[in-house]
Formats: C-alpha cells, structure tokens, sequence
C-alpha cells in the first residue's frame, strides 16, 4: 500500500510532446512498473501520433476514456497550465499532478474556485497536487515527476514537503540508514495550490503501511501550522519536522513565490514552536531528519 | 515587482478611482512647474522611493507657497531616506511626486490581496487609516474588517458595503466608498497585482472619498502578459547584484552575512542557511542555481557572490537529481579557476554521480573542502573563516 498512487495507477501526460515532457516521461518509464503505468499523452495537434511507444490523444477526456487512467501529470507552460489543470478536473480524474513552475497567481486561483464550485454542485472531485511540485512517488513502484528515482528505497515512512530538493535530502537521508519510503510527495512551492501538508498527513494516518512520517515546511502562509494542530488530535504516528528558512529576511521572496514572510504567524520560529507544541520531533538541523526518526521508531 | 506611488495612482486613476492631482518630477524646477499648473495655496512634495514609512523619515512635506515647493523639492531630491523599510543606510532619491493638498475630515485603510488558507482575495478596510497596518493588525486586529472574493464572482455590493458602513463611512458617502473599493478589486485582478493598498483613502469634507497614497506589488508570473506594468520597473530601487543574478535566472538575495552559499532549489537553499547560522554564522546570501545549472550559470553564481566584499568563503551544496553531481563538479571546478578563487570553498554533493563529481573536485588541484552532510559542510566552512 502507499497513498494516491501505486503500481497499478494508469497515468496521462499533459505536456508530454515539450522539452521538459518528454525528458521526464522517459525517466518515469524506466522506472519500476512505468512502462505499465504511462499510456497516454495529450496534444491536440499530434492526435494519433506515438511518443516512446505512448499513444498521443487529443484531449485528456479521450484519452481517458480509451485508457482507463485517472491520474494525469501536467509540464505544460505556464500560461496554459491552470487550463491543463481544469481540463483534467472536466475528464473527472481522482488526480492531477502540477509540475509546471511560473503559473501566473490569478489563474490558480480561478480554477481553484472553479474545482471547488464543481465540488459544490455535486461534481466528482479531482484531487490536485501542486504546481510548482516535484510529483510524488511510490518507490519501487510508480514514480510521477521529477525527482531522481534511484535515490529512493521502498518502506514504511512517509515523506511530505514543499520544496522539491529538500525531499531528495529527507529520502536521501532516510535510504542511507536503511528507512524505506511508503510515499514521498511534493506538494509544491506556490501560495495557491491543491493538497497542502494536512491532506497529505491524513492520508498517511489511514495508510496502514506508513509507520511514521517527515513533514517538511517552509517560511510563508498558514498550512504547517494547520497541518500540526489537526495532527495534535489525530496523528497516530510519530512526525519528524523541520521548517527552511529561520535565516529569511521578511518581505523578501526566497525563490518560491509561497516562500515570503508577511506577518508574524509564518515564520520558521512560529512555526517550529506550534509543531513542537503539536507533539512533532522538531528540529533545526536539516542533516538529522532521518537519524531523529529512526530513533523515534 | 514594486511600482512608485505616482505610477500606483496612475493606475487607480485608469480604474477610475479618485486621487489627488499631481505630477512627477525629477527635478527642482519641475516640482515649482508642476506647483503652478496645479494651481491653489498647498501642495504636498513626497519623495518616491519603493518603501514605506517615507512621511516619517521626512519625505514628504506640506507647502504653503512656491518657494516652500523649491524648498523642500531641494532638501528632499537626493536625500538618502531612511525608513523602517529601506534599512540603515537608507534609498537615495530620484523622483517627487507633487499633489495638490487634501481637505482630510477622515482617514481609512483599505486593500485588497490574495489569501492563501481561503484561496480568495481578501478586502481588507480599517477605521484606522493613515497608520502603520501591521501595528493595527498587532494592537487592535478588531478594527480590522474582511471580506472573501470568490474571484469567479466578484466583490458584490454587499460585501462592500459591508466593509464601507463596518469602517464608519457616514451614510451619505457610502456609495462613493463602495464605489471605490470595486474599482479597487476589478484594478487589483486584472492587473494581476499581489497587493493593493490604498493607506490612507480620505474622506473629504465635501464628501468625496479618494485615495491619498497608494501602494502595489505584481506578482512576477504574470508579467508576461502586462507590458505596461513591466514599463514601470524602477532598476534604480532595486538591488543591483538580484538584477544581475535574475538575467541569468539565478534567484539571489544578499544577506547580511560573511559565509556565500549556492545551492539547488528553494527549500533547500534556505536550509543550508539555516545549517551555517546553526553552526555559529551568517549566511552571506540565498542563492538558487534552480533544475538546470550549467557551467556558465555556476561562473555568474560565483562572480556575483564575490562582489561582495563580506563574502569569506562559499559553501556549495548540490543535490544531483536530474542534475548530475559531476556535470556541476565540472562547472565549480572552472568558476573556481576563473574567477581565482582566494576564499575557502566546501563543497557538499549528493545524489546522481556523486562519486565521479568527488572525483573531479579532488583532481582539480584546487584547495576544494569536501563534505558529506550540510552539517559537516557547514562546520567546516565555518572553521575555514574563522
């Protein structure tokens, strides 16, 4: 078992005739049962063509329909991505991955309210995961997105965060003394996204094959906090956390567009303190993630 | 990207709200010209720096005749401004805006921006306009008033009139109010801004509501499709070393530091940060290399953290994913070499090929430090600069 995804999980690729598209589709192949798991693309323009033996359609609602998949991954550019993310939330998948950075603000916004009117009125729900996010992956199993499968061993700790790198660093550490991962999911970078950490951290409470978790978070906005008061009265596993960021100047945008202090609630302090509170192993030492939950087990 | 007052009004005035007459100048004859076109017995000079705080720091003065007008253009064009936002050294000055003065029975807060836990755009309005909102926030958060705008709906007439009537805005001025907080909200969305604040919005004794001082940022994402808004980029209020980084899409900020640091990726470039100020330093600057560094990339990286003169050594940490460890090996090692590096470097790799991008820094017959974890990593530079 994982969450979300597993070596059964059909996916669509949204962008897969681009540079970045088809770089990465390859790389998810190769990957454990990804030659099984990547059976379509979409580009309307290419409709009927192959790409790396993946038939190519011309919307994600046809290429559903003819696939049976229900996951799609999207790396279209920027100014077309929220229409990607919507066009996939209209085809009814449990799932669409956001990989694509730059997305203008004010489109993720519109369609986020679009996915929750949809909701609203009594329409399938289609789960987002970022943009601006690595992808998540199920090792030994599937991998969708970006993220260097050979750094990952499959097992029992679940690993969340927003920043793509910092992930590696977690499951890196984790693989090196011998912790395998259950999942490991990016939920990406900017202010205006689809599961946040405290989705992500239900789902691995339910996830009989999680034992324990590393959640990862950054300066800016309310999610850390909110993920560490819901899992105060309900996580059942024991939580590694660390906040980047306790050195970031106010005002100033590290990198990230979601990364930006504005009040006083969302710096790495405040948000250390209330995870600590919460009953989280909190650490300010980002090379020990793994060896304090290794001894927590 | 931060925009000048001036400019701010400028597009208020597009989306019809309304503002104060006034000209921009850079010059001292142009304030006195700009005085007599507006006619009448007062004007305000206000110095136009991207920060906040400037009536404060003394940039901004009331003038009763045209002499005070050449006065305080004078005094204020060329200044060094120091407010709490511009840090010690302060911003020089470059550009005035000269306004008509204001018949002020009332001032009020109002502003609109993007709130993350809802995914709405939040109208912010408070009875205490004129104020540092951050110490309004802090001391009195009740006197601040919210409104969540669906953005497939839009601010309704309710809701502003909500946040009019809840800030004290008599009856009568009401539908003005309302008024200019929808132009705020429509000007807000279409030009993608990421903040709108109009500190403070006047009522006048006759009535009429404006906004006296305006505020906006853009978020960066969206420029593409705005031209308008990139024509009012101001490179003189920016720092000239992130201007630098951003032509070769390196994300960079200079801290206060002496350790430079070049990592990949946001959250893990704030982590390694994190690990020197741990370990008894401060980092010199944030500075991400992102997915695809090249050799040229890493070159620029280093030549823009060395022209700091703070900068006693450099602390690299890669994570190799797609990126492969000896790709950037190869990259530092010929950064090192052109620039002539004379500061300590510690390198820190992980991921794809790492041994073979060990193997390429130990053969450079450069005095590279390797390490294993940004633990080791960043005790040992900080060994090196002590």
């Amino acid at each position: 078992m994982s969450i979300l995804i597993n070596k059964d999980t059909k996916v669509i690729t949204q962008g897969i005739t681009g540079k970045t598209g088809q770089f990465h589709t390859e790389k998810c192949q190769e990957y454990a049962n990804g030659k099984n798991c990547f059976v379509a693309g979409v580009n309307p323009k290419k409709a009927g063509e192959k790409i790396f033996d993946i038939p190519i359609y011309a919307s994600v609602k046809e290429a559903a329909a003819e696939t049976g998949a229900t996951v799609s991954v999207i790396y279209v550019p920027p100014a077309g991505a929220a229409d990607a993310i919507w066009e996939a939330c209209e085809a009814d998948l449990d799932l669409a991955i956001c990989i694509t950075e730059g997305i203008p603000v004010r489109d993720m916004l519109v369609v986020r309210n679009k996915m929750k009117q949809k909701v609203a009125k009594g329409g399938k729900e289609t789960l987002l995961l970022g943009p601006n996010c690595p992808g998540l992956i199920t090792p030994d199993e599937i991998k969708i997105g970006i993220m260097p499968g050979h750094i990952h061993r499959k097992g029992r700790i679940g690993v969340v965060s927003r920043s793509g790198t910092l992930t590696y660093e977690a499951v890196a550490q984790l693989t090196e003394i011998g912790l395998g991962q259950s999942s490991a999911v990016g939920i990406g970078g900017d202010p205006i996204n689809g599961l946040k950490h405290i989705d992500v951290m239900r789902m691995f409470n339910d996830d009989p094959d999680t034992d324990a978790v590393i959640m990862i978070g950054e300066i800016g906005g309310p999610d850390e906090a909110e993920a560490a008061q819901w899992c105060k009265a309900n996580m059942k596993k024991p939580i590694v956390g660390f906040i980047a960021g306790v050195t970031a100047p106010a005002g100033k945008r590290m990198g990230h567009a979601g990364a930006l202090i504005s009040g006083g609630a969302d710096t790495a302090d405040a948000k250390l303190a209330i995870m600590e509170e919460c009953g989280f192993t909190v650490t300010r030492n980002p090379s020990e993630m793994a060896k304090l939950l290794k001894a927590m087990l | 990207m931060k925009i000048h007052e001036y400019q701010a009004k400028e597009l208020l005035r597009k989306y019809g709200v309304v503002t104060p007459r006034g000209f921009h100048t850079v010059s001292v004859d142009g304030a006195v010209k700009a005085a007599e076109e507006l006619g009448g017995k007062v004007w305000v000079v206000k110095a136009q720096i991207h920060a906040g705080g400037r009536g404060k720091g003394g940039g901004v003065k009331l003038a009763r005749s045209l002499d005070e007008v050449r006065q305080y253009a004078n005094d204020i064009l060329g200044m060094q401004l120091i407010t709490h936002q511009t840090g010690p050294e302060g911003q020089k000055v470059r550009n005035l805006l000269i306004e008509e003065g204001a018949d002020i029975k009332k001032e009020y807060y109002v502003a609109a921006l993007t709130d993350r836990a809802t995914q709405k755009v939040a109208i912010m309005a408070s009875s205490e306009g004129g104020m540092d909102i951050e110490e309004v926030a802090h001391s009195t958060p009740e006197k601040i008033l919210k409104e969540f705008v669906d953005p497939l709906v839009g601010l309704t007439d309710a809701q502003a009139e909500n946040l009019a009537r809840g800030i004290g805005v008599p009856e009568a001025s009401v539908a003005k109010a309302v008024d200019a907080l929808k132009r705020l909200y429509t000007c807000y969305m279409e030009t993608d801004a990421s903040l709108a604040e109009i500190n403070p919005l006047i009522l006048e004794g006759n009535g009429n509501i404006k906004a006296l001082d305006a505020k906006f940022n853009f978020d960066s994402n969206a420029l593409y499709r705005h031209p308008e808004i990139v024509d009012f980029r101001d490179f003189d209020e920016e720092d000239a070393d992130e201007i630098e980084a951003s032509k070769f899409d390196l994300a960079y900020i200079s801290l206060d530091g002496n350790i430079g640091c070049l990592v990949n990726g946001a959250g893990l470039a704030m982590a390694t940060m994190d690990t020197i100020k741990l370990f008894g330093a401060e980092p010199a600057n944030f500075l991400d290399v992102g997915g695809g560094a090249t050799t040229e990339k890493v070159t620029e990286a280093f030549k823009i953290m060395l022209k700091n003169p703070k900068v006693k050594g450099i602390l690299v940490n890669i994570f190799g994913g797609i990126m492969k460890c000896d790709t950037i090996a190869t990259g530092v090692v010929a950064a090192a070499k052109e620039v002539n590096l004379s500061v300590p470097l510690v390198v820190r790799m992980k991921g794809t090929n790492e041994d073979l991008g060990k193997k390429i820094l130990a053969e450079s017959g450069l005095p590279i430090i390797a390490a294993d974890t940004m633990a080791e990593a960043a005790t040992k530079i900080v060994a090196a600069v002590k």
